[in-house]
């Protein structure tokens, strides 16, 4: 296997739009970048400029795949987004997973410390710490190569948080790419390979 | 029959019914007195304006005059369809869509009655073509700014879970499906309404008037017959070209949801 897309996996060029960037970093296979900043200081428009959810300048490469050379859709399926408030869009919680991936689902939701029939229930009634956990179990069943998380535990209760960790930290081992915003220093620590700060859409010198 | 002829009179009779409502609506703070006192007025003005264009139009019997009429008329209803809704496109594409939207489907309706039902000699006879026309309109009217709402000012709501879907790597156009499913079906509730409910509920207003005018009450019926269905394939029509217009038009070559487009 070519040396650079074997270690190399995610890519950014002087990524910016009018008022957040020039970002510019690469994060290999297996490690996690996180980010960190004041609320409003751009963190979630760099995760969207990344998922190509927002229109930005620069490039991002996937190994040597420019997202520019493939529709969009496929690339937000290789590089999968997880907002703070993720959306859903039917009224049960198994309408959002597809039948072949609900074993998988099953078994990070007993993981992630979800009740049993949680599945069946109603997105409605779900607390926020649920609907937080089954947006990131929705992301990592259909296996993207890299994981944008932006604060995934900040409505968890400690225990949960460390599970959430210790999934990551397993997903990490099999090679996921993984930028995680986060306001805790403690978890940037733990599961951070590399830190960003970012104030005012711009990049803090370390 | 002899047809019974309406004086001023009589009709200034009927309009203390609108003074009763905007009463009402004084009296129950319903804020609406200015609009209903406005909209009667310009029903007024309209009716009795097109009264004597008609009457003219008709002597005339001119293919450039009715086609001028009918233009007006459609560009009146695209008008309509894209100020309805609560939101709008930028730089004026509710116009755009308006107009393409509903002169096609209206275009293709009348014309289509027109050459295979109604045939009337010569085939635009203003007699024919500018009632026609204007029935279609109304409910294109109707169907088109239900939908084209529908869309627009569904699609702040529907974001989250348009968007949750993108992240995932869905395609734009099944991401949104459930809004513009959705707004397709709003829009096709009222011609539907009208076709369950009529001659039981409702006499339409076609039949009623043709009965009225002395017209024999089954030829009435089946002229109503006929306009339901054109009115229901132009309904449909229009309903779907102005919800995935305007779908097409909230988002971009790399399939992102712009909610940038709204106004």
């Amino acid at each position: 296997m070519d040396h650079a897309t074997q270690t190399v996996n995610l890519r950014i060029d002087a990524l910016r739009n009018t008022w957040a960037g020039p970002f510019s970093m690469s994060i290999d296979r297996g490690t996690c970048l996180t980010v960190t900043g004041a609320s409003g200081s751009g963190k979630s428009v760099f995760l969207r400029m990344v998922a190509d959810m927002d229109a930005a300048e620069g490039k991002v490469l996937l190994g040597d795949e420019d997202r520019t050379t493939m529709p969009a859709p496929q690339w937000r399926q290789k590089v999968t987004l997880v907002p703070a408030q993720a959306g859903w869009w039917a009224p049960t919680v198994a309408e959002h997973f597809e039948e072949k991936n609900k074993t998988t689902a099953t078994e990070l939701a007993r993981q992630l410390r979800l009740p049993e029939d949680i599945f069946s229930r109603q997105v409605l009634r779900l607390s926020t710490g649920e609907r937080q956990r089954l947006a990131l179990i929705r992301a990592l069943v259909a296996k993207p190569a890299v994981l944008l998380l932006d604060e995934p535990t900040s409505s968890l209760d400690q225990e949960s948080v460390a599970a959430v960790e210790s999934l990551l930290a397993s997903e990490l081992e099999r090679g996921l790419v993984l930028i995680l915003v986060t306001h805790d220093p403690a978890q940037a620590e733990r599961l951070g390979n590399q830190t960003m700060h970012i104030k005012d859409g711009k990049v803090l010198p370390a | 029959m002899k047809t019974i002829l309406l004086h001023p009179t009589d009709l200034s009779i009927a309009a203390s019914l609108v003074i009763v409502d905007i009463a009402l609506s004084i009296f129950l703070r319903l804020g609406l007195h200015k609009q209903i006192a406005i909209a009667a007025t310009r029903m007024v003005v309209q009716l009795v304006m097109i009264g004597y264009v008609l009457k003219f139009v008709f002597a005339l019997n001119n293919p450039a005059a009715t086609g001028l009429i009918v233009m007006i008329m459609v560009l009146v209803a695209a008008r309509e369809v894209a100020a309805r809704p609560d939101r709008s496109l930028v730089h004026g594409q509710n116009y755009l869509i308006g107009l393409v939207s509903v002169a096609g489907a209206t275009t293709l309706a009348s014309v289509f009655a027109l050459i295979t039902a109604i045939r009337p000699d010569p085939w635009f006879d203003p007699h024919y073509t500018i009632p026609l026309v204007g029935i279609i309109l109304g409910s294109v009217l109707n169907a088109g700014s239900i939908a084209l709402d529908g869309v627009l000012s569904g699609v702040e709501a529907a974001q989250p879970g348009i968007e949750a879907r993108l992240m995932l790597g869905h395609p734009y156009w099944s991401a949104m499906a459930t809004l513009i499913r959705g707004s397709i079906r709003r829009g096709m509730v009222p011609i539907i309404n009208q076709m369950s409910a009529a001659g039981i509920i409702t006499l339409p207003g076609i039949m009623t008037g043709q009965i009225l005018a002395g017209l024999d009450p089954v030829e009435a019926v089946k002229y109503q017959i006929l306009l339901m269905f054109l009115l229901s394939g132009a309904s449909g029509l229009v309903a779907v070209a102005v919800a995935y217009s305007a779908a097409w038009r909230l988002t971009d070559g790399r399939q992102r949801l712009r909610l940038d487009q709204l106004r």
